[in-house]
């Protein structure tokens, strides 16, 4: 099976200072991913440069192809799609249009449009409820919804998550890991950036360590979660 | 000053604000979409005006060496910069666009420019010729540099406008002109004479100010449009191209200044470099605006209009320096109201 994303030796640098050193990974079509580590391990640097947001050396191959080669529009247009740490809602417009921008990059072939429209509603139903105020009058979850439904409704078939959980609370992260579940069987991939290391490694299939810019520890999650190492520092001791 | 006196300065500021407001909102319009404070937009209206008068007179204008040159050079620097990028391929359909096209108007504007043409042709074939100004502009001389600050986009920006000027007096001389007026009805309202071109004027404002709001309301394309000026990375992650929704700004905003231009030519003698003054004024009503929102853009401009009216009934000399001594209340309020607003950002 080939990997849908295969990463290698991948280094980001800001001016002189490398934030990530020689990382490595992949994702196979269908997998959950998640990339845990502390703060300024350079998981967020790591996601901006699979985006092209930030120029990187290394390779990077998408579904078989070269992704250096392409700008950050011809990466969404091949349905990749970055949930990024900051979000980057469209501030002074309604949640609908927010919405709307998501499915940009493709057809607005109406039906079909409406039901991802629909689909995402179901799935956030504060959403709709919502869908004519401005989105930098949301409340923080919402936004996080918002972010999460915009991406949505890009029909994404690598979704690179970056903190979806940031400041939610502990019944409404349930959700949204529910929520990535759900996207799973719907045919999605996803990398997953999370902070809250124990509920990403239950979800994922695989998990990467990262820290200070190096892969420290990569295996299934369920092996990861069982390491003795790794619950000291991360999941917070013994479980 | 009597009241009759003082609503017929009324009616004239009116009209002349009401110019200034399509010009003030294509300078938004494209400050907000591709941080460019766009100097030379006055002198896409002034040089629309320019063409038109040429039409009239059954005379090629100075606009289809203009464009052609302007064409070429975009052409020439971005097949290099294709070239160099690996892109190659792209060339063509490139060239198609951002030459081809913009040579129609030019062609057919050399085959018809001796005929004798109906005025309404000729006002929309000097609106075409303009019209590929703006986004051939943006490609050239914005395009290479799009993540700049706004202070070089600025520099930049200026430059532009004198290398235009220069252009401008090569192409169309240093004689100034006045076209046509678009109908020469005169009617007489609430006891004051109101002309038909005065009214016309108005009109194709607030007709182009409703499109304008019907394209951003209502259209994917608009939409793109708002959203690459509220956030351009989230655009971006959107798949909405930050040049291609720049190109369409100016676009827009070159329709927009062409229509300034075949509405203010009739009114005063335009000049190669008339444009300058022109878009300061309609700059002023921007300011007002604070280059963000429509519709006190739209107020302040019409103000600017009033008040250079007036101020030339009183000292005529002095009209100018009327206008522009009003920008310093309206900076030191800008700047006072923008304050506050960074510490509401800052809570967040
Ligand atoms: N624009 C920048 N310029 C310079 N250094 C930066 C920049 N952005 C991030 N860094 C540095 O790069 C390193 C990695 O940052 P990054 O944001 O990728 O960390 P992170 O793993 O996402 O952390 P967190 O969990 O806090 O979000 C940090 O040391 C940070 O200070
Ligand atoms: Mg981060």
């Amino acid at each position: 099976m080939t990997a849908l994303l295969e990463v290698n030796d991948l280094h980001v640098g800001y001016g002189k200072v490398e934030a990530v050193r020689g990382v490595s990974m992949s994702i196979q079509p269908g997998q959950i991913v998640t990339v845990i580590g502390p703060n300024g391990a350079g998981k967020t640097t790591m996601l901006s440069a699979l985006m092209g947001l930030l120029p990187s050396r290394g390779t990077i191959r998408y579904e078989g192809q070269d992704l250096q080669r392409l700008d950050v529009e011809e990466r969404v247009q091949r349905k990749l799609c970055l949930v990024p740490e900051k979000r980057e809602l469209f501030g002074e417009m309604s949640v609908a249009d927010n919405l709307l921008l998501g499915a940009y990059s493709r057809r607005y072939k109406s039906s079909d449009f409406q039901e991802r429209l629909a689909a995402v509603y179901e799935q956030f139903p504060r959403l709709a409820e919502r869908r004519r105020q401005q989105a930098n009058t949301l409340s923080g979850g919402e936004r996080q919804m918002l972010a999460l439904g915009r991406a949505l409704m890009s029909q994404p078939r690598l979704l690179l998550l970056d903190e979806p959980s940031l400041g939610l609370a502990p019944l409404i992260v349930r959700e949204i890991f529910q929520i990535i579940a759900s996207l799973r069987k719907a045919g999605v991939s996803i990398l997953l950036v999370e902070q809250n290391a124990r509920a990403a490694l239950e979800t994922a299939d695989y998990g990467y360590v990262l820290e200070t810019g190096e892969i420290a520890h990569h295996g299934p999650a369920q092996e990861l979660l069982q390491d003795p190492r790794l619950m000291t520092a991360y999941l917070g001791g013994a479980a | 000053m009597t009241a009759e006196i003082a609503l017929i300065l009324g009616v004239d500021g009116i009209a002349t604000g009401a110019i200034y407001v399509l010009v003030a909102l294509g300078i938004v319009l494209i400050f907000s979409v591709t941080r460019v404070v766009f100097v030379p937009f006055g002198d896409l209206a002034a040089f629309t005006a320019l063409t038109l008068a040429a039409l009239q007179s059954g005379q090629l204008p100075g606009t289809v060496w203009l464009v052609a040159v302007v064409a070429g050079l975009t052409l020439l620097a971005e097949a290099a910069r294709l070239v160099r990028s690996g892109r190659a391929r792209k060339i063509p359909s490139f060239a198609a666009v951002y030459f081809v096209l913009p040579m129609i108007p030019v062609l057919l504007c050399i085959a018809l420019a001796q005929t004798d043409m109906p005025m309404a042709i000729e006002v929309i074939l000097a609106v075409l010729l303009v019209l590929p100004l703006g986004p051939l502009l943006n490609r050239l001389a914005f395009r290479p540099i799009a993540d700049a600050p706004v202070l070089v986009l600025l520099i930049v920006a200026v430059a532009l406008h004198f290398a235009l000027a220069g252009l401008g007096l090569i192409f169309f001389g240093p004689e100034g002109f006045r076209t046509e007026p678009l109908s020469d009805a005169i009617y007489e309202i609430g006891g004051t004479v109101v002309s038909a071109q005065a009214m016309l004027v108005v009109l194709a404002s607030v007709v182009f100010m409703g499109l304008l709001y019907l394209f951003f309301e209502f259209t994917h394309t608009g939409k793109a449009l708002r959203a690459t000026a509220v956030n351009r990375v989230g655009a971006r992650l959107m798949g909405i191209r930050p040049t291609v929704t720049g190109d369409v700004a100016f676009l827009l905003a070159s329709l927009l200044a062409g229509v300034a231009g075949v509405l203010i030519g009739p009114i005063t003698s335009i000049y190669y470099d008339s444009g300058f003054l022109f878009g300061l004024k309609a700059f002023v009503g921007a300011i007002i605006g604070g280059l963000v929102s429509y519709p006190i853009t739209a107020l302040g401009a019409l103000f600017v209009g009033l008040l250079e009216s007036y101020a030339s009934f009183w000292n005529s000399a002095f009209k100018e320096v009327v206008i522009f001594s009003f920008l310093i209340p309206v900076l030191l309020w800008r700047s006072i109201s923008a304050a506050s607003h960074e510490e509401e950002e800052e809570e967040e």
